[in-house]
């Protein structure tokens, strides 16, 4: 039975079917893009997006359904073929060498001979100048920004050709302003009668940008909507399925007082160039201190100072007027510094992976077993208690904590962090990758502690997250803090400007 | 004068059999496979070269022989590192063990089925292995006696390292090849066969091993075979490989550096009024290797270094 498809429809899929082992990953899913167009994909984390999108990239083959590109149907087996028939996938995590410069990355991997450097330069300057792109060509990736990593991939995907795009959520590392302008891009595309299919979690911009939206939730395409007929809180209802409160709310901090005070702190990052630079800030008990800035500005060096894992070039870090700087990590502990420590993967520095979640629970509390037996039974107990609080889906508490979803690998160390009961509680990204559900908990679980006169501390890269949930927020640029300031009285532009180095007497007119 | 210059055409004669180790791991690690088992490689291809020009007499049917047979090495390593996904770095260690040990078990069966009780290769063959001078290029001073009245190994690594550079450096599939060695997922991406490309290349760069491996058993030990021709070179290019930056065309002069320190002791001055043990300079080449690996490891630059997925296979769907 074949159909007629409209070959200005860019990428029709229909029915599609993807089972890995036991787990439905998409079931029966309906999707359609125009010429012309610019297409939300929504959903929460394990709807099925990215299987669906790696379907179409050709690293996964669908077990049922049909894709139809430009009304014809095609068989996508793998990254070849799926770029012969114009398909360009912009990755999350970038695929670009890092050793390579721009041109480079671009070329690897297109058909034919090796051309030489200044033809290749022209090709990307005249496809940049279509565009408004900007780009060195001989600039090595590792010199780049985020966002001229960005364009980049974006150049690599058009110089190949492609009319159909495929984003996955391309701004979750940008400022707004960078946001606004990758999206002038993607109008400017549009209007030359690309396909644009784009993956976001962060609602306003699929209202900002999207013509249409296609709703998946578990593994099934609930709906697709009009952009101009819907509303975030109706997105939102049918993304989860059920109605939410989309607000966070913002207790007002009570009995505030320092309880940890950086001082002139200059940190070194492993390269051996400066990621903290003459750093001065305080941490309140009872508020949530929020910190703004582009990924790698010195979140990580902060957090991992204030922990002990550090060296220092200069500086101090006081807690309750004591130096911390020079104490071992155990020492640090036994202060009452409780520090969970999120970084990009987050099995890499909280937990181990390869153990179910008594052994990670185990992990702050062996010490207390008798002799040098440890006992396992209270974190066999914490665990049973931590899965039931924090709604943690797993079958047992043995089972190994890689095996859980990010959601739950994140409440398991949270809980454990929490479970401390520590006076400081630092959290890096902590809602990176969870979908809206589990953002929500995460947030009444670090609001709980403020109301517990707990200092916390938040490394966030959602701006409108930090404007609603932090009581101060904290901006550094390349190791600088561009600001510190009341999280109700700015806006995110404001904070954006401060990311790429605006001070805040200049951003908010002051002095 | 004279003496420098035997010493200097001494070392590039040493340090041929390194240069073909090098190339041929620099043509692996590219392709982000740490091959540890090069002097395995070698020692098989040492043992198919000289059993190969034993039985045919023919120079050229026995290269082929020793790059086929590294090649097949090679083959087992590339199975069970790109297809099976085993540790590269135990591969290769067994890798090593295997073929010095099998190639030194043929040899004896070989022997004892000799007449002679020694394996001795042709006169033919033999002749074909004298220095060749090339016309005009050998009458330049110094150089001409230093590099160009060499054996034909000797000019057949060179040229095989100059056609590595420019593989590397100046085609399209040396620049897919150097992106799968960054990060294959990148490669995979955008369309290049990731499983394809390190094939060709880890068998390839296994024959470039074998070649120099022959060169060992069949020039370097006058054309009687013995046991444990490559004796250590294998693992001295393994080291090379960091020293020459993972650039073939550094790998030269590296390789005759390396080949000079091995031959110093033929050279260095006797009546200096003190003597140094012999055993000093048998030493010495590793000495320098960890040396060169203490130094290239403080040393830090991102583009010369190792290709970044080098050690970790490649599997499509891991998340």
């Amino acid at each position: 039975m074949s159909e007629e498809i409209s070959a200005e429809i860019a990428v029709k899929c229909s029915g599609i079917t993807k089972v890995f082992g036991s787990v439905v990953a998409n079931d029966g899913i309906d999707l359609e893009v125009k010429y012309g167009e610019i297409l939300a994909l929504l959903g929460e984390n394990g709807s099925g997006k990215t299987t669906l999108m790696n379907m179409l990239s050709g690293i996964y083959h669908p077990d049922k359904g049909n894709i139809y590109i430009a009304g014809k149907p095609e068989a996508i087996n793998s990254p070849m073929d799926s770029i012969a028939l114009g398909i360009g996938m912009i990755h999350q995590h970038f695929k670009l060498v890092e050793v390579f410069s721009a041109a480079d990355n671009i070329v690897a991997g297109t058909k034919g001979k090796l051309r030489s450097k200044s033809v290749v330069r022209d090709e990307i300057k005249k496809i940049s100048e279509q565009l408004g792109l900007e780009v060195d060509p001989d600039k090595k990736v590792y010199n780049m920004s985020v966002s001229e990593k960005q364009t980049v991939e974006i150049l690599k995907v058009l110089y190949r050709g492609a009319k159909i795009l495929i984003l996955d959520e391309p701004t979750a590392v940008l400022t707004p302003q960078e946001t606004e302008k990758l999206f002038n891009i993607l109008r400017k595309m549009k209007a030359q009668g690309c396909a644009i299919i784009i993956i976001t979690h962060k609602l306003g911009e699929v209202m900002d940008i999207s013509d249409r939206v296609t709703i998946l939730r578990k593994g099934k395409s609930v709906e697709t909507v009009n952009t101009a007929e819907t509303s975030e809180k109706q997105l939102t209802e049918l993304m989860v399925g059920k109605a939410v409160e989309l607000s966070i709310e913002r207790p007002e901090p009570v009995n505030v007082k320092p309880i940890l005070n950086v001082v002139d702190l200059t940190v070194k990052n492993t390269e051996g160039s400066i990621a903290l630079d003459d750093v001065s800030f305080v941490i309140n008990r009872g508020e949530i201190l929020g910190v703004a800035g582009i990924a790698g500005s010195g979140q990580k060096e902060l957090c991992e100072t204030i922990a002990g894992l550090q060296k220092i070039e200069k500086g101090a870090v006081l807690y309750n007027k004591e130096n911390i700087i020079g104490k071992t990590p155990k020492e640090i502990i036994n202060l009452g510094i409780s520090m969970s420590f999120i970084p990009e993967d987050r099995l890499g520095m909280g937990l181990i992976a390869s153990v179910g979640m008594t052994d990670n629970m185990l992990l702050k509390t062996y010490k207390q077993g008798k002799l040098c037996f440890v006992d396992r039974k209270p974190a066999r107990a914490l665990s049973k208690e931590l899965i039931e609080q924090l709604e943690i889906k797993t079958p047992s508490t043995e089972l190994p904590v890689r095996m859980l979803s990010g959601g739950n690998v994140q409440k398991v160390l949270l809980g454990r962090e929490i479970h401390s009961e520590p006076d400081l509680l630092i959290t890096a990204y902590p809602v990176r990758g969870l979908d809206i559900n589990s953002s929500y908990l995460i947030y009444s679980l670090l609001n709980e502690q403020k109301k517990k006169n707990t200092a916390v501390l938040f490394i966030g890269e959602d701006l409108d997250v930090l404007l609603e949930l932090c009581d101060r927020i904290m901006v550094l640029c390349h190791g600088k803090i561009t600001g510190i300031c009341d999280a109700k009285k700015v806006t995110k532009e404001q904070v954006g400007m401060m990311m790429t180095g605006s001070t805040m007497e200049e951003v908010l007119g002051i002095g | 004068m004279t003496r420098l210059i035997s010493f200097l055409a001494h070392a590039v004669y040493m340090g041929t059999p390194l240069l073909f180790g090098t190339v041929g791991e620099i043509q692996n690690e590219k392709a982000g496979h740490l091959n540890l088992g090069v002097e395995g490689t070698m020692a098989m291809g040492a043992c198919a070269g000289f059993m190969i020009a034993y039985k045919t007499g023919s120079l050229w049917l026995s290269i082929l022989a020793a790059f086929l047979m590294g090649a097949l090495v090679s083959l087992i390593y590339a199975f069970l590192t790109i297809t099976m996904m085993a540790n590269q770095n135990v591969t290769g260690l067994t890798l090593t063990i295997f073929g010095t040990g099998l190639s030194n078990f043929i040899g004896e069966q070989m022997i004892s089925a000799s007449p002679t009780g020694n394996l001795k290769l042709p006169e033919g063959v033999m002749n074909s292995l004298k220095d060749i001078e090339i016309p005009l290029l050998s009458k330049i001073p110094v150089l001409g006696e230093v590099l160009f009245s060499q054996n034909i190994f000797t000019y057949l690594s060179i040229i095989i390292a100059v056609i590595m550079f420019i593989y590397l450096k100046k085609t399209k599939t040396g620049l897919n090849l150097r992106t799968i060695g960054e990060n294959p997922a990148v490669a995979d991406a955008v369309g290049i066969n990731v499983v394809k490309y390190k094939y060709i290349n880890v068998l390839i760069g296994g024959g470039i091993c074998g070649i120099g491996g022959a060169f060992c058993s069949m020039v370097i030990n006058g054309g009687v075979w013995m046991a444990n021709s490559v004796n250590g070179l294998g693992w001295i290019a393994v080291a090379l490989v960091i020293f020459a930056v993972w650039n073939p065309a550094r790998a030269i002069y590296g390789a005759y550096i390396f080949g000079a320190f091995m031959v110093l002791k033929y050279y260095f001055p006797k009546d200096l009024g003190f003597t140094v043990p012999e055993s000093f300079f048998d030493m010495l080449p590793y000495l320098v290797t960890a040396l060169v690996l203490i130094i290239t490891s403080v040393r830090k630059s991102r583009e010369r270094s190792q290709p970044q997925s080098c050690g970790i296979n490649y599997f499509r769907e891991e998340r």
